[in-house]
């Protein structure tokens, strides 16, 4: 063998490795993953059912009094106009599929990822340990682990939320802490002056205070689950996603722009709805959420009525 | 009397191995210095002993850094102690255990933070009814004792509101109704009007002097302002380094400071109003009383205008109306320059 061209041959067999060690998971231990898909095929089902399920002008109009409830009339009308475009293009449908999926992995992502964080920031040492699996998750390609996830979890939507939640869960994770962190020290030492013990003290006084940057958090997983769309459409997740990759491989330019669209308004419309949820109560001038919005409108004509 | 509040020997070295350096401060001696490069250890509080009596004011003062505020916060153990003992209405507070201590806390001891620390997402009702939410009493009760505790304090009608629609001065009286709300026996302050401007620092200062002669609390209280300490206590301690320099009366620490640092202090301080006759008179050695006389406990600033009139010796008489002493201008002028 020549000493010059020593790379020729593969020393270390990182593949074939890899490959056997998920073809002996796989094997042994199919059952495991497939009890970890049953939380979040309950929960993708439940909403996809009740999404495309109800009427398209009644679920606008559900979603439309959402963002007028959280932003203020003016988003609403942003909502209705975007879900409007939605419908009128034809991929209404579609939409409520991807919509979905992203609201299942914020669920799983808010459920998980707050108490990570909060733990994280309560404990040094599990957030030097868990800083370094956050980057993995969010600097691998997806592509890497769609065929794992495959392997695993086979192909499907319920597997796209999985993939979609690797990939999304980081930043709330990171901003629950940051947020923990960031509360005055002599708001938590007054909490404990006047008897609170610790859970007192992070109900009352930590999550509400760190209550704008942990939704900023959950806006930023927001964000990436609607930037895996197209990618988990690879593992055949059906909604927006399918038809941009459907219109990319036919090269039917029509169908990915009515895709590509769809996404859009859909991402301007959540994006802001769960934007404005996150503006705390002090920056809208003291107002309880339901003394606002459709809501507050309904209350002050009962109490007038 | 009783103390109601008593620290002794109290140690707070901070750092990781804060136990052997306690050790060898123990045998040796050892300064904050050779503390600091032996061990890497921060030397927060040095030998501390202290005790407050039931009912007043005990002041300590000292600079930025000379551990007074660690002092404080050794009281409802928001910081442990290192070493050393802490008596606070009748319970050891240094061995007790988790849930006792959130009792202390919550229903003995109030406490008022320099920055106010109001929790801005509470309004001014909740805010003041923390204590009493976390110890469980119902919602009507603790508004009933937070709307009591806020009109204490002049601050009818804001129980709505939010800390930030408030001003500074107001804020505060909101901090002082919280730490009052649950009718706590000890007040603890740490420099709680040091971030308000100094007319509303004196507003608030004879607003609260005149709130202890009614309630009586015992107060340990925080500052770094040796006129304010002398305002408002009873007794004061000067702390520097971590160290307890000097405690006594105003008039003692004024008249007698112990060392050049405390000399240092009292330098700019008025005496008018701290030293008394007794203090300043001279024995009356066979003189007879003159005509005019003054009662024993009468201040400087009485004797000066005394003076004011005409400068004959003045006679210090006892309440029953013996005489006690003689007071010369010349003594009064001495003891006024200090």
């Amino acid at each position: 063998m020549d000493l010059w061209d020593i790379f020729d041959t593969e020393w270390v067999p990182i593949g074939p490795w890899v490959e056997q060690f998920l073809q002996w998971v796989v094997n042994n231990f199919r059952f495991i993953f497939q009890a970890i898909k049953v939380p979040f095929d309950i929960v993708l089902t439940g909403l996809e059912d009740g999404l495309t399920g109800a009427p398209d002008l009644l679920m606008l109009a559900i979603i439309s009094l959402v963002a007028w409830q959280a932003g203020g009339r003016k988003l609403g009308l942003i909502a209705a106009a975007c879900l409007g475009s939605i419908g009128l293009m034809g991929a209404w449908e579609e939409s409520m599929t991807t919509l979905s999926i992203v609201l299942t992995c914020v669920v799983f992502c808010s459920a998980i990822g707050i108490p990570l964080g909060v733990v994280a920031a309560k404990r040094d040492r599990f957030w030097y340990f868990l800083q370094p699996l956050l980057d993995l998750m969010q600097t691998i390609p997806s592509f890497v682990y769609l065929v794992p996830i495959v392997m695993l979890f086979s192909i499907g939507n319920v597997s796209g939320v999985i993939v979609t939640f690797i990939y999304a869960l980081p930043p709330v994770v990171r901003l629950t802490n940051l947020g923990i962190r960031q509360v005055r020290p002599d708001m938590v030492e007054a909490a404990r002056a006047f008897g609170a013990n610790d859970r007192q003290t992070l109900y009352k006084v930590e999550l509400p205070l760190a209550m704008p940057t942990i939704m900023a958090g959950v806006n930023q997983t927001i964000m990436m689950a609607l930037s895996m769309v197209v990618v988990s459409s690879m593992i055949s997740v059906t909604g927006l996603g399918q038809m941009v990759l459907r219109g990319i491989g036919r090269l039917d330019m029509g169908l990915a722009t009515v895709g590509g669209l769809g996404i859009v308004f859909l991402a301007i419309v959540i994006d802001r709805t769960s934007q404005a949820m996150g503006i705390s109560a002090r920056d809208r001038g003291h107002k309880k959420w339901h003394e606002t919005g459709p809501i507050g409108l309904i209350r002050s004509l009962g109490r007038k009525a | 009397m009783t103390a109601q509040i008593e620290c002794r020997d109290l140690w707070k070295i901070y750092g990781p191995k804060s136990k052997q350096a306690m050790e060898a401060v123990l045998k040796d001696g050892l300064s904050k210095e050779e503390v600091r490069d032996q061990f890497d250890c921060v030397l927060g509080v040095r030998n501390a002993s202290f005790s407050v009596q039931k009912g007043e004011i005990f002041c300590i003062m000292g600079l930025s850094g000379s551990g007074k505020s660690t002092l404080l916060r050794h009281v409802n153990r928001l910081i442990e102690p290192t070493s050393g003992e802490i008596h606070v209405a009748g319970e050891r507070v240094d061995t007790m255990g988790a849930a006792d201590l959130r009792r202390l806390r919550a229903e003995t001891i109030g406490m008022v933070f320099q920055h106010m620390a109001l929790w801005p997402h509470r309004t001014l009702g909740e805010n003041v009814g923390f204590g009493l939410e976390v110890r469980g009493m119902g919602p009507d009760a603790r508004r009933d004792a937070a709307q009591r505790a806020l009109e204490a304090m002049d601050l009818k009608g804001w129980i709505d509101h939010y800390p930030d629609q408030l001003s500074g001065g107001m804020q505060q009286r909101v901090g002082l109704a919280r730490a009052l709300a649950a009718d706590p026996e000890i007040l603890l302050m740490d420099e709680p009007f040091s971030a308000l401007d100094p007319l509303i620092r004196r507003q608030l200062q004879d607003q609260f002097l005149e709130l202890s002669k009614t309630v009586r609390k015992t107060t340990l209280f925080i500052t770094h302002d040796l006129d304010e300490a002398i305002r408002m206590g009873d007794h004061i301690a000067i702390m520097n380094d971590g160290e307890i320099v000097q405690t006594g009366t105003p008039e003692e620490i004024v008249t007698n400071p112990k060392d050049d640092y405390v000399a240092e202090f009292v330098k700019g301080i008025s005496r008018a109003g701290l030293v008394h006759a007794e203090t300043i008179m001279e024995p009356l050695n066979g003189r007879g009383p003159t005509a005019k006389t003054i009662r024993v406990g009468a201040d400087l600033a009485a004797i000066i205008d005394q003076f004011m009139e005409d400068q004959e010796p003045l006679t210090v008489t006892c309440p029953e109306g013996k005489p006690a002493g003689l007071i010369t201008i010349k003594s009064a002028l001495t003891a006024l320059r200090g």
